[in-house]
């Protein structure tokens, strides 16, 4: 069977387990698909997944209230055991990307990190994936009787519900006690559209110069287009704007339909995380910044009046 | 208290990519320590400067070029270094084997890497090192502070952070914001040439690799690089809200 582990946020499951789905259906391998949703609590989510698939194992247990890598690794690496999975798929989620090499031990498995495409070739697991900071695309092939996956957010369509909603059971677990001990949680603010969701992001840089000029700007161009907004790493550090908006290596990825870069300079480390966006748009008054070579369309000038004029433009 | 920092040698990300004889091309090139694992041998010399007996060892595992990798850990002030020699292209997952054993026969209390590798874009060694030896871990981590064996800090999650404690022994992954990376000094450069480097050929690990890799190919997504002069700001913003509207069609 292939097991692909829900994703799910607020008793919703995630665009990503819908995206696993897809994934899962193309593979071309024998054996049913099963979803296994693993919390407390999750009666909800279980019926939702049970629309995408042949089969729900669900395992609702106040030790399965909160995420923990080890926890969730036996889990897993149980079930995938127990059910003989051939494939085992993971969100390529920070979490899902934690816990997943953890599976792959326990499995004695390979294990592909957020793979772009997925398929079976006579027995082999064939799939490709970004490396080099996102520059190159690599293609690997995984042997053995079971191959551990973690699927990159946004790189497959969403799944449509299946004909007949998948049959339901209950998933008995042995699990361990967490050891990671979780003393606080600060959980992101988004008051606008989430940034890795967004079609249209617009992102600053220091080209912005204050964190007024950001507001001004990029917050400003961002609500006239119901855009999500991105930040460059430079900025974040200057404690101009929060992690959440931190786009590139060390933030979020994202591929929205257009991504507009206010100020950007173009770091490799930033573009790591925005250089699959389908359009590229970039403002930035020196002509040789590195993001222009990147860009579908760009503007060579001053941000602080480019921006402004781009907003009155819009309003017409 | 001995702390194992591992380090890698890796692409400068500055550096352009292109593919030669079906891999990305090296030869030639400037290679660095993956910045991600200079967080890490940082990490580990504060902790050692916190309390005397402690021990840093940095470990590389890759072709012989990687001494340089080590030999910038010494520099920067590690103790003594291990490289595992291979030519061969190991993914993760063989290689956390590695880590686990030199671990094991070094007597280490804490291990660091990096979050995320800057050639494989991989983020399991921390991870799959830590179920190898039972270990917890704390993933992305951008704050630590050591009092006996209770680790305390702050890491990333999903959707947030989330400030953790946890007893060594155990596996720490680091990320750029955990501390400000030193300088090698030229005093520590040379002193670095005279510290102990041992070699160990691959061979004595026993593992092999679980992935193939079948396909390089250089990401070149054409652009349309339609650069439009600002110096009529109105007339500028015109046109480009004129392209996004009816060229791209990504605005109403």
């Amino acid at each position: 069977m292939i097991l692909l582990v829900v994703e799910y946020s607020n008793g919703k499951v995630s665009k990503s387990t819908l995206e696993m789905t897809t994934a899962a259906r193309g593979i071309g391998r024998e054996g049913p698909i099963t979803l296994l949703v693993l919390g407390s609590g999750v009666a909800s989510v279980a019926e939702q997944a049970a629309l995408y698939a042949d089969q729900v194992l669900v395992a609702d247990k106040p030790e399965l209230a909160q995420y923990d890598p080890e926890v969730w690794a036996a889990a897993v690496a149980q079930i995938a055991r127990e059910g003989e999975a051939h494939t085992v798929l993971i969100g390529g989620s920070r979490s899902g990307r934690e816990y997943s090499p953890r599976v792959a031990v326990k499995l004695d498995a390979p294990l592909i990190e957020d793979a772009i495409s997925l398929s079976d070739r006579s027995g082999t697991l064939v799939a490709a994936h970004y490396t080099f900071l996102s520059r190159v695309t690599e293609t690997v092939e995984a042997e053995g009787p079971v191959c551990v996956v973690t699927v990159k957010p946004g790189a497959f369509a969403a799944a449509q519900p299946a004909g007949a909603a998948g049959e339901q059971y209950d998933a008995e677990l042995a699990l361990p006690k967490p050891r990671l001990q979780v003393t606080g949680k600060t959980a992101e603010k988004t008051e606008r559209i989430s940034l890795t969701e967004a079609d249209l992001v617009v992102s600053g840089g220091r080209g912005v110069d204050s964190p007024e000029g950001f507001k001004q700007l990029v917050e400003a161009l961002a609500d006239q287009l119901g855009a999500a907004v991105g930040a460059t790493r430079a900025i974040v550090d200057a404690g101009w704007r929060p992690y959440s908006e931190q786009v590139g290596q060390t933030g979020k990825t994202v591929q929205p339909k257009a991504y507009i870069a206010v100020g950007i300079s173009g770091a490799v480390q930033h573009l790591s995380g925005m250089n699959k966006s389908k359009f590229i748009v970039a403002i930035n008054k020196d002509a040789n910044a590195p993001i222009f070579k990147i860009a579908d369309y760009g503007i060579v000038g001053d941000v602080h009046q480019i921006i402004p004029a781009m907003i009155t433009e819009l309003r017409k | 208290m001995r702390i194992l920092t591992v380090v890698r040698q890796v692409l400068d990300a500055e550096e352009s990519v292109s593919i030669q004889d079906g891999s990305v091309a090296l030869d030639g090139r400037k290679l660095v320590m993956d910045t991600m694992d200079e967080y890490g041998v940082e990490e580990a010399l504060r902790l050692r400067e916190a309390r005397a007996g402690a021990e840093v060892i940095a470990l590389a595992l890759g072709p012989a070029r990687s001494e340089e990798a080590l030999r910038s850990a010494l520099a920067m002030g590690a103790d003594r270094a291990i490289l595992v020699e291979t030519e061969a292209a190991l993914d993760v997952i063989a290689v956390s084997s590695v880590v686990a054993q030199v671990a094991r026969s070094e007597q280490i209390d804490l291990i660091f890497c990096g979050g995320q590798q800057a050639d494989w874009d991989s983020h399991a060694l921390g991870a799959a090192t830590a179920e190898r030896l039972e270990w917890p871990q704390a993933t992305w981590t951008s704050a630590l502070s050591l009092q006996d064996k209770t680790l305390t800090g702050k890491h990333d999650v999903d959707g947030g952070s989330e400030s953790f404690a946890v007893t060594l022994p155990a596996v720490v992954t680091t990320q750029q914001g955990l501390n400000e990376p030193r300088y090698p000094t030229l005093p520590n450069i040379m002193k670095a040439k005279k510290k102990e480097l041992r070699r160990v050929p691959l061979t004595d690990y026993g593992v092999s690799a679980k992935l193939r890799i079948v396909g390089v190919e250089v990401q070149v997504k054409e652009r349309r690089k339609n650069i439009i002069d600002g110096k009529d700001a109105g007339a500028a913003a015109a046109k480009l809200v004129d392209l996004l509207r009816h060229d791209a069609g990504v605005i109403g």
